[in-house]
């Protein structure tokens, strides 16, 4: 076994995101193109530079179909390799990844890893419904559940395990909302910038018990892309205050959640695993206090509520404390949802992955403007796709590049 | 010796307050005054008739040897598929055997007794050992109608054999007369009713007392003799007088629950049947009778076994299961009589692969799983690999059926996003007791009474219904069981022996 992990093997050249929203006046084509455009600047090369691609979409019959073509067509890429990957909320992480591993192979010296997702042109609001999308058998015998639905599940559930009040839980949740808001109104490129009280929150209409309308994320398009490369390469160009990788790890549920007996459902088993592979990747030992700031997917309150959890960052049980403590408010111990989280900076599902990993580059590199924090030394990015009983988790962590 | 082994029943648990109806459309039908008393059952709207027949039908396997049965017959006028057999499906969710004979008995609302008698004579005659006989109907009227205050749906299920039988069956005798006291055609959704004076005088108080009176006659038996005559019909006062001409006390009637229930149709005289067996005593000497294009009537000696037959939900136990509702906009809506604004996210697309149903029919249909022989664990979907992650043995598991396992809810939700007929759409992961989950819909449940750690049941249900091409998905629900819904059922007395007023 001779594995050494990724580990400041890859560094990031240059970014890209558009602003997340409802894009009326845009398709995932075009959106592609605005995110690619400000990447190739602020990379500093040139659309020929790039010897492969990797383009993360996951909901294709709402969006741009099948394949890498037409992101080989949108962005006119000269007959490169391009590769289309889905892995639900993880899509953009994982076409990261494949770029990120493309570089690491000693395969290409610079790849390009795109993320996108127009999820405007269905005619509804949330997301689209499961149907027959999830495969012939899922939807004779699963419920017609929806996303706020299936993660409401974790909430009834951690607060019976708990032994936690239910206003205590709604409080909790409140919380984590507000301050994705109060984030979110600080970045303009976020979908949602009004900053809203605990208040208004707690008196938001219920959408799926006990989950109301601001435990929701934002329903968004938008695409966010990076360019990469080794570090070698990145100084050859003239890059300074690198951003390099330090790792990237995926867990993927075996059906032990789901259908064997020991998981209680309030938490995300994966995510558990997920994070201590990273952070054995990245040389990281005590996470509460090595790492600086984190970009949970915080598709739901309760979701980011057991990720910190998850994370070995919050004791099990406890995370609630820790959050009404505001050890994950800007400035706080450590600052969740800096950006506004997807909460509000918005879940374009394919872009999402990229979007948490172009704040974390920002950051590192001391451009996040309005919400730079001091001295950052890790970022962690994480992302959590599919159902809390079967799912799909990515975490990458970034850092300076020493 | 030839007879009823052992009985079930089944009757929704949301019963509607006729009141509600004459409350809603008085304006328009005056006359519903005259009929708007007492209740009426009503499927939630995830039942149909044929989820009806499965329930009544495991209530009556209760305790029995369901692998023992060699023949099952599905009687009603109201079978979701005209060419793909009803009887088959619900023998598939009740797991019995492959190797047995089934068959749908139709088009009359004698449909029930007729397919009582040919399972009787077929175990008379020596050809079946047992055979399941569920009876179930779930009829449609249009709004504001009399006939929609009577009707109710329900389904009632007998188990016919040799062995410990329960009531030895005597005898029947049968009339036929195309008489359309009403009809529905093939391609027709409702009933079409010829006057109801006509319909008493010419039909019900002729062919009853001809084949009660033909029955008697032919087992050489007097009224005087019969504990229960039983024969369903939905005129209060004609019952009575028809019972009278029979010479039977009003002692002697057997109630046809029009106050608390309505008449479910085909299911109706052995869903009274039923009733009646729950307080029976051995020796006593009952007759049914069905009515519909001519008659049916039935003998039944109760035995000593009836004693012995293990405890069951029965028509009791349904009918103390209920939950009233004055919301007619509810019903309208659960029967599909008005059509509110679902939404383009009601629109996905639910063809169903009938290769992929093929496969998996013992899962969705039976609810069957898998148990690992290496390692003891219980698991549902039944997978190639053990799902235990100190095991991951292959093929390695057996059938194992979770339907009659008791389970727990482990999450649930109350989801107002998600599309429903009745929102908001409440599910949650169903803990099995031994071993096994998965995430269920849930129903017959009130959200607020949903907890973490409250029992529930499974119950076999409409998943879906694919309008467009005419199908109807079936897969299992999880129904809560809240503290109050635990409770014992009334007596058996109490139902079946109400006597008439």
């Amino acid at each position: 076994m001779m594995a050494t992990g990724i580990k400041d093997k890859v560094a990031i050249l240059g970014m890209g995101c558009t602003r997340f929203g409802e894009r009326w006046d845009m398709g995932a084509e075009e959106l592609m193109v605005e995110a690619f455009q400000e990447c190739l600047a602020d990379a500093g090369i040139e659309r020929k530079d790039i010897q492969a691609a990797w383009l993360g979409h996951c909901l294709e019959e709402v969006g741009m179909g099948k394949s890498a073509a037409p992101m080989g067509v949108a962005l006119r890429l000269p007959h490169i390799g391009i590769t289309r990957v889905e892995n639900y909320c993880a899509t953009g992480t994982e076409a990261f990844r494949g770029a990120v591993y493309g570089v690491a192979s000693g395969a290409y010296d610079i790849c390009l890893a795109m993320g996108v997702e127009k999820l405007k042109d269905t005619g509804y609001g949330g997301l689209p419904n499961p149907g027959s999308g999830f495969g012939s058998l899922f939807w004779q015998w699963f419920p017609n559940a929806s996303a706020p639905g299936l993660f409401a599940q974790v909430a009834t559930a951690y607060a019976a395990n708990h032994g936690i009040a239910d206003k205590d839980l709604k409080r909790t949740l409140a919380h984590i909302s507000a301050k994705s808001h109060a984030n979110g109104a600080l970045n303009p490129k976020a979908h949602l910038r009004r900053p809203v009280t605990i208040d208004q929150i707690m008196a938001s209409p219920i959408i799926a018990y006990p989950l109301g309308l601001f435990d929701c994320c934002g329903v968004s398009d938008g695409a966010a892309c990076a360019v990469v490369t080794t570090p070698e390469i990145a100084r050859q160009l003239g890059k300074k205050d690198l951003v390099s990788v330090k790792a990237i790890q995926l867990s993927v549920s075996s059906g032990y959640e789901g259908a064997f007996n020991e998981w209680q459902g309030d938490n995300f088993y994966t995510a558990g695993k997920c994070s201590l592979a990273a952070y054995k990747e990245a040389g990281i030992t005590n996470p509460r206090e090595e790492i600086s700031m984190l970009e949970l997917h915080d598709c739901f309150s309760i979701t980011e509520l057991v990720t910190y959890e998850d994370l070995h960052i919050s004791e099990r049980g406890n995370a609630w404390r820790d959050v009404l403590d505001g050890f994950y408010d800007r400035d706080g111990k450590i600052p969740a949802q800096i950006d506004g989280g997807l909460k509000c900076f918005g879940h374009p599902i394919g872009a999402s992955g990229l979007r948490m990993i172009y704040e974390m580059y920002l950051q590192l590199s001391g451009r996040a403007g309005e919400r730079q924090l001091a001295n950052p030394r890790y970022g962690l990015t994480h992302n959590l796709g599919g159902f809390p009983h079967q799912n799909v988790c990515a975490i990458t962590i970034l850092g300076g590049d020493k | 010796m030839t007879g009823i082994t052992a009985y079930g029943a089944y009757i929704p648990r949301l019963r509607l307050s006729r009141l509600a109806i004459y409350q809603a459309m008085g304006w328009f039908a005056p006359a519903l005054i005259m009929v708007a008393q007492g209740e009426r059952s009503m499927c939630n709207f995830d039942e149909d008739s044929l989820t009806m027949a499965v329930a009544a039908a495991r209530d009556c396997l209760t305790g029995m040897d369901k692998k023992a049965v060699d023949a099952a017959y599905l009687c009603s006028t109201t079978l979701p598929f005209a060419d793909r057999q009803n009887a088959g499906i619900m023998t598939t969710a009740l797991n019995l055997r492959d190797d047995i004979l089934t068959a749908d008995i139709t088009s009359s609302q004698r449909a029930g007794t007729t397919g009582l008698i040919a399972a009787l004579d077929a175990v008379r005659a020596g050809s079946r050992r047992q055979v399941l006989l569920t009876a179930t109907d779930k009829r449609e009227t249009k709004a504001a109608y009399f006939y929609e205050m009577w009707f109710g749906d329900g389904a009632a299920s007998l188990l016919v054999g040799e062995d410990n039988v329960i009531a030895e069956f005597l005898g029947s005798y049968s009339v036929t007369h195309d008489f359309v006291d009403h009809y529905r055609g093939a391609d027709r959704h409702y009933d079409y009713m010829w006057e109801e004076r006509w319909v008493r005088e010419e039909g019900y108080a002729k062919f009853i007392p001809q084949a009660v009176q033909g029955l008697l006659k032919k087992l050489d038996l007097a009224m005087r003799n019969v504990g229960k005559l039983i024969f369903p019909c939905l005129f209060k006062a004609e019952h009575r007088t028809i019972a009278k001409c029979l010479g039977a006390a009003p002692a002697q009637l057997m109630d046809t629950m029009h106050d608390i229930c309505g008449e479910t149709g085909a299911a109706h005289p052995l869903l009274m049947l039923t009733a009646a067996l729950e307080a029976a005593k051995p020796g006593e000497l009952i007759v049914v009778a069905g009515f519909g294009q001519g008659c049916d009537a039935l003998a039944f000696r109760v035995t000593e076994n009836i004693t012995k037959l293990p405890p069951r939900r029965g028509v009791h136990g349904s009918l103390a299961d209920k939950r009233t509702t004055d919301n007619y906009m509810k019903f309208l809506k659960f029967r599909e009589l008005i059509q509110p604004e679902m939404g383009i996210r009601a629109e996905a697309p639910t063809q169903t692969a009938m290769t992929t149903l093929w496969r998996n029919r013992r899962m969705i249909t039976g609810l069957v799983g898998g148990k690992c022989r290496a390692c003891g664990t219980p698991q549902f979907p039944k997978q190639d690999y053990c799902v235990n992650p100190d095991c991951c043995a292959c093929q390695s598991q057996d059938d194992y059926e979770f339907a009659d396992v008791p389970a727990q809810i482990l999450s649930f939700t109350g989801d107002l996003l998600a599309v429903s007929v009745d929102p908001p759409a409440v599910y949650g992961t169903v803990q099995f007791a031994g071993g096994g989950r998965f995430l269920a819909d849930f129903t017959d449940c009130d959200p607020q009474d949903v907890r973490v750690g409250l029992p529930v049941k499974m119950a076999f249900r409409r998943r879906f219904t694919d309008n467009e091409r005419g199908f109807t998905g079936y897969f299992w629900k999880a129904i809560p069981q809240p503290p109050q819904q635990q409770q014992q059922p009334a007596s058996a007395e109490a139902v079946a022996g109400k006597e008439v007023q």
